[in-house]
């Protein structure tokens, strides 16, 4: 036992001598920036990719990207247009769903594809070195390149209705800007989880649809929240997704005030932003020397 | 068990690759044995002993046990062992790939494992993919453009007409493995590690392989070959690693090995 012990020193002292480093091990924040920046084109690539694989077996191909999101507000506004009349008390009623369901469907197809980021790639993360936060953000890439043709849908609809453009509606792009950023926050959070334990992939489902009632993408929030204590009133508006959806909708519908967002409402959305978007990235660096084993 | 005797530290080569007690165990989910599973009992015929937790379908497999030694440049090393016996895990730990549970991995470079399989999508084209995989492995896109031709003319996917724009879920079996083999190989490596990846494609494309091989084994530092095929081992490797339930059972040159080996099995 002794001799071993003795031979395993000189290996580590070899190793030592010759300038070998170890490998496997986490890199530091500043040396993970700069290996991810050297990844932006495998990120760019592998989010076309999968969007590109997504509907390629489908007759129509490509069609599907707009199609989808498409028929998506359609059942939206056939149950709470028509058959809830969630419509009342809301102008511009179909705008208004219709950005809602869009601006909401990109966080939710971020967290749901963020969780299954790595445990789903685990043949590409056991074969090549690379970055691991490649993987959920390629991810969220993806979402938002879907979201782009989602928003070609929602300018033909905006036009439709009978609205113009204005100079209000630049305002989406920062909206989008820090949204995507608290979506890859987001998604690298729940990539590390479901990393660990897979069956979060199971319970999303559930935490996502309860989060989507509670941020008013079909219905104004303020409207049937009004039996509620006042504090939960008052706190409602606050969560990330009501903020950035609402943001939204007062960018594009002109009858969406500014009375109806919560005070400080810009720097909210950059502070979620901030917090889950650095947070995230800092919490997934830290188990990077742990993606892999399953 | 005579061959770990080599720990004496040989101060004149350089070594690329130190591998030093190294242990990787492996989490299942969700492989809950059945309690009277002869696998638990015995251990069956694949000598890897899953150890049962007491909450959960979690199971923790212990791949590799304990693995030391040290890889010199210009060293060709084989490894060999039966199905199950640790042989891949162990590279896939050496280049980076698999946390160690204990023990630590140091090397010279970053090692890169022969294979870019898993990176490619199936509904894709093969010009897409040989884009995407050329990317995964780290190429910038400068020197993707530069090679793109190299790799689609070294694969022979176009012989028989315009397959490089189909998916590759149209590919014969052999085809996509030619385009899979064709982009690993683009790539040069300081230290390269190669499971199994030479018995693809059809005879000419085979000894094509076999080349490019050497080749990359020539500029490569250090080169690790995975393979059941004896002759592949003793063509291009002069040292043997015998792994064996995990642990080192032999270490030493080719001849040595393999007729211990071969005396073991039958």
């Amino acid at each position: 036992m002794s001799s071993n012990a003795t031979a395993q020193l000189d290996y580590r002292a070899l190793a030592e001598r010759h300038g070998l480093k170890a490998s496997g091990t986490r890199p530091t924040l500043s040396v993970y920036l700069r290996q991810l920046w050297g990844c932006r084109h495998f990120i760019v690539a592998f989010s076309r990719a999968k969007l590109t694989a997504q509907y390629s077996q489908a007759r129509l191909g490509q069609f599907w990207q707009v199609a989808t999101p498409l028929l998506n507000a359609l059942v939206f506004y056939l149950v709470f247009g028509l058959l809830l009349q969630s419509k009342r008390g809301v102008p511009d009623y179909v705008p208004f769903l219709v950005t809602g369901v869009f601006v909401w469907t990109f966080t939710q197809s971020s967290v749901t594809a963020g969780v299954r980021a790595i445990t789903g790639n685990l043949g590409l993360v056991r074969a090549l070195r690379f970055p691991r936060a490649c993987l959920p953000l390629a991810l969220c890439l993806q979402q938002l390149q879907q979201l782009m043709c989602s928003m070609l849908v929602l300018l033909a609809v905006l036009l439709g209705v009978g609205l113009r453009p204005t100079p209000n509606w630049l305002l989406a792009v920062p909206v989008l800007l820090l949204q995507s950023l608290f979506n890859a926050g987001l998604a690298l959070v729940v990539a590390r989880l479901g990393a660990r334990t897979p069956d979060l992939a199971h319970v999303l489902p559930f935490v996502l649809r309860t989060w989507m009632y509670l941020s008013g993408v079909m219905y104004s929030l303020t409207d049937k929240a009004r039996h509620l204590p006042e504090v939960i009133q008052g706190l409602l508006p606050l969560n990330p997704a009501a903020l950035y959806l609402d943001l939204m909708r007062f960018a594009l519908i002109d009858s969406f005030h500014s009375d109806q967002l919560p005070a400080h409402v810009w720097l909210l959305a950059l502070g979620w932003a901030l917090v889950v978007g650095g947070g995230g990235f800092g919490y997934f660096w830290m188990a990077e020397a742990s993606y892999g084993r399953g | 068990m005579g061959g770990v005797e080599r720990a004496i530290v040989d101060a004149e080569r350089v070594p690329t690759v130190v591998v030093d007690g190294v242990h990787v165990v492996y989490r299942v989910q969700g492989a809950r044995p059945e309690p009277d599973s002869p696998e638990l009992e015995s251990g069956g015929s694949q000598r890897r002993r899953g150890r049962r937790r007491a909450l959960g379908g979690v199971r923790e497999v212990h791949a590799v046990r304990g693995v030391t030694f040290a890889a010199y440049r210009g060293e060709a090393i084989g490894l060999i062992g039966s199905n199950g016996s640790g042989k891949s895990t162990l590279l896939r730990a050496i280049a980076g790939l698999l946390p160690t549970q204990r023990g630590a991995v140091y090397t010279a470079g970053q090692p890169s494992l022969l294979g870019v399989n898993a990176a490619l999508m199936s509904d894709l084209t093969g010009e897409k993919n040989v884009v995407l995989g050329a990317l995964a492995m780290g190429m910038s896109k400068a020197q993707v453009r530069e090679r793109y031709q190299q790799i689609v003319d070294f694969s022979g996917i176009n012989a028989k007409g315009d397959f490089i724009s189909l998916p590759m879920r149209t590919y014969s079996s052999g085809m996509a493995a030619r385009l899979r083999f064709s982009i690993a190989v683009a790539k040069e490596h300081d230290v390269l590690l190669v499971d199994e990846a030479l018995a693809t494609g059809d005879r000419a494309f085979q000894r094509q392989c076999e080349r490019r091989i050497a080749e990359l084994r020539e500029r490569a530092g250090t080169i690790f070959l995975v393979s059941h095929n004896q002759k592949s081992i003793r063509d291009v490797c002069e040292r043997v690693l015998w792994l064996e339930n995990g642990r080192l059972r032999m270490d030493g040159r080719t001849d040595a090995v393999i007729s211990a080996y071969e005396q073991a099995v039958t």
